[in-house]
């Protein structure tokens, strides 16, 4: 399972690998939200936080499309199911591998982009907090989406039709922590259906995401 | 016995293509396939391979022993030779990768990235994963495909060095390799419309 995360790892950090697209992507969305609603700093303020966690969102979405397509092209898929690693486990280790190179820097640049929608002080840490909280399940979720469209040409599209009402309960809880925390009220509840979401999601959706692989495999 | 395989049907995009096909596969042997293109070689192969579920039928001793080789050879084209062996011996609880290289001859090509191999040096490359999975039947689809004559005396040297110790094989191939083995014709068992009928399950094809 090391090797499978450190294969992955590796492979999106190499030419070619779509390392950083996310962040850029990210990046992208931030800085236009100023010129599109204008630059008045209060109402920037206030959607600040749901724009943040919309662009996060959008921003894992893009590279989840080759998540599983390259495996597939080269075969590694199949001789990955025949191998002794479970199905769940290696699916599990890629979400994990996504995440890390599309989450997890999407987390850590969010508070500087933060800065360029001003974003309330108090909201720095609840923005982070409820990004570290959530994106684990986009990713993980994802990868259910991934398995059920590897087969498919050009399934991008229809990968994203299918993982974004998934998303919908994440987009929510993570938004208003972020919100609430802006504000400086209580987060503990959002906060809490957030991390239950993650939590949930990691435990159940490996199986899915397995099942709908085999079926695809066939 | 390593494998035995009885009434097997087996079914390609839920239009059975070979149905009641039986034989058995002892330690030490090697079965090659033999067929005229759509035959239904590379559907038994993955059926035994354990990558779809036969049709009907049973296939006994091929759960977690079987190491697959298709046509495409599963490298990462941005990973050095080295790097791909390594990762599979990992992935199958092996360490030593040094027997694989020396094997198909992969020393001098170690560090090169696999993108930039030759087809042939790709597939000796993907014939060399075989030897780091530690499995004991290997089950191969044209295993000799864009090979020149001394990678092809290289192939059927490991084969016959993994049937000595114990191990098997069964490959479908158009070639007649150099190795003791049986052939099996498998079109006398392909389906006809009459066995068809009624026999797919999907509903949504």
């Amino acid at each position: 399972m090391k090797a499978l995360l450190l294969r992955d790892l590796m492979l999106a950090f190499r030419a070619g690998g779509g390392f950083g697209l996310g962040l850029a992507f990210f990046l992208i969305v931030t800085v236009l939200v100023p010129f599109s609603v204008g630059p008045q700093s209060d109402l920037l303020a206030r959607i600040a936080p749901g724009v943040l966690w919309l662009g996060a969102l959008l921003a894992c979405l893009l590279s989840l499309d080759r998540l599983l397509a390259l495996d597939l092209e080269d075969g590694s898929l199949d001789l990955l199911a025949t191998s002794p690693l479970p199905l769940e486990a290696a699916l599990s280790i890629k979400a994990l591998a996504h995440w890390l190179t599309t989450g997890l820097p999407l987390v850590l640049a969010a508070p500087l982009f933060g800065v360029l929608l001003n974003l309330p002080g108090p909201g720095y840490i609840w923005l982070v907090i409820s990004l570290a909280l959530g994106t684990p399940a986009l990713s993980v979720i994802g990868t259910f989406g991934a398995a059920l469209t590897v087969g498919i040409k050009r399934g991008g599209l229809l990968l994203s039709l299918l993982v974004l009402p998934l998303y919908v309960p994440t987009l929510i809880f993570g938004a208003e922590t972020a919100r609430r925390g802006a504000a400086g009220m209580d987060t503990s509840t959002p906060a809490l259906m957030l991390a239950g979401i993650t939590l949930a999601v990691i435990a159940v959706m490996p199986f899915a995401s397995a099942a709908a692989l085999r079926v695809n495999l066939r | 016995m390593v494998l035995t395989v009885h009434d097997l049907s087996v079914a390609r995009g839920g239009v059975p293509v070979l149905t009641g096909l039986s034989f058995d596969v002892e330690a030490g042997c090697a079965l090659i396939l033999r067929g005229p293109n759509g035959a239904g070689k590379t559907t038994l192969l993955r059926t035994l391979a354990g990558l779809q579920p036969p049709l009907s039928g049973e296939i006994a001793g091929a759960e977690d022993q079987v190491a697959y080789a298709a046509h495409s050879d599963g490298l990462k084209s941005m990973l050095t030779v080295r790097e791909n062996l390594t990762f599979w011996a990992a992935v199958f609880g092996q360490r030593d990768i040094t027997p694989a290289m020396t094997a198909f001859n992969l020393e001098d090509l170690e560090e090169r990235l696999a993108g930039t191999l030759s087809a042939g040096q790709k597939r000796r490359l993907g014939l060399a994963r075989l030897l780091v999975t530690g499995r004991p039947v290997w089950i191969l689809d044209e295993p000799t495909v864009s090979l020149d004559q001394d990678a092809v005396r290289l192939f059927e040297t490991a084969v016959t060095a993994h049937l000595a110790g114990g191990g098997s094989v069964i490959m479908a191939t158009h070639i007649a390799p150099g190795i003791d083995a049986q052939v099996l014709d498998i079109s006398p068992w392909r389906a006809t419309a009459a066995t068809r009928a009624g026999a797919s399950d999907e509903a949504f094809l």
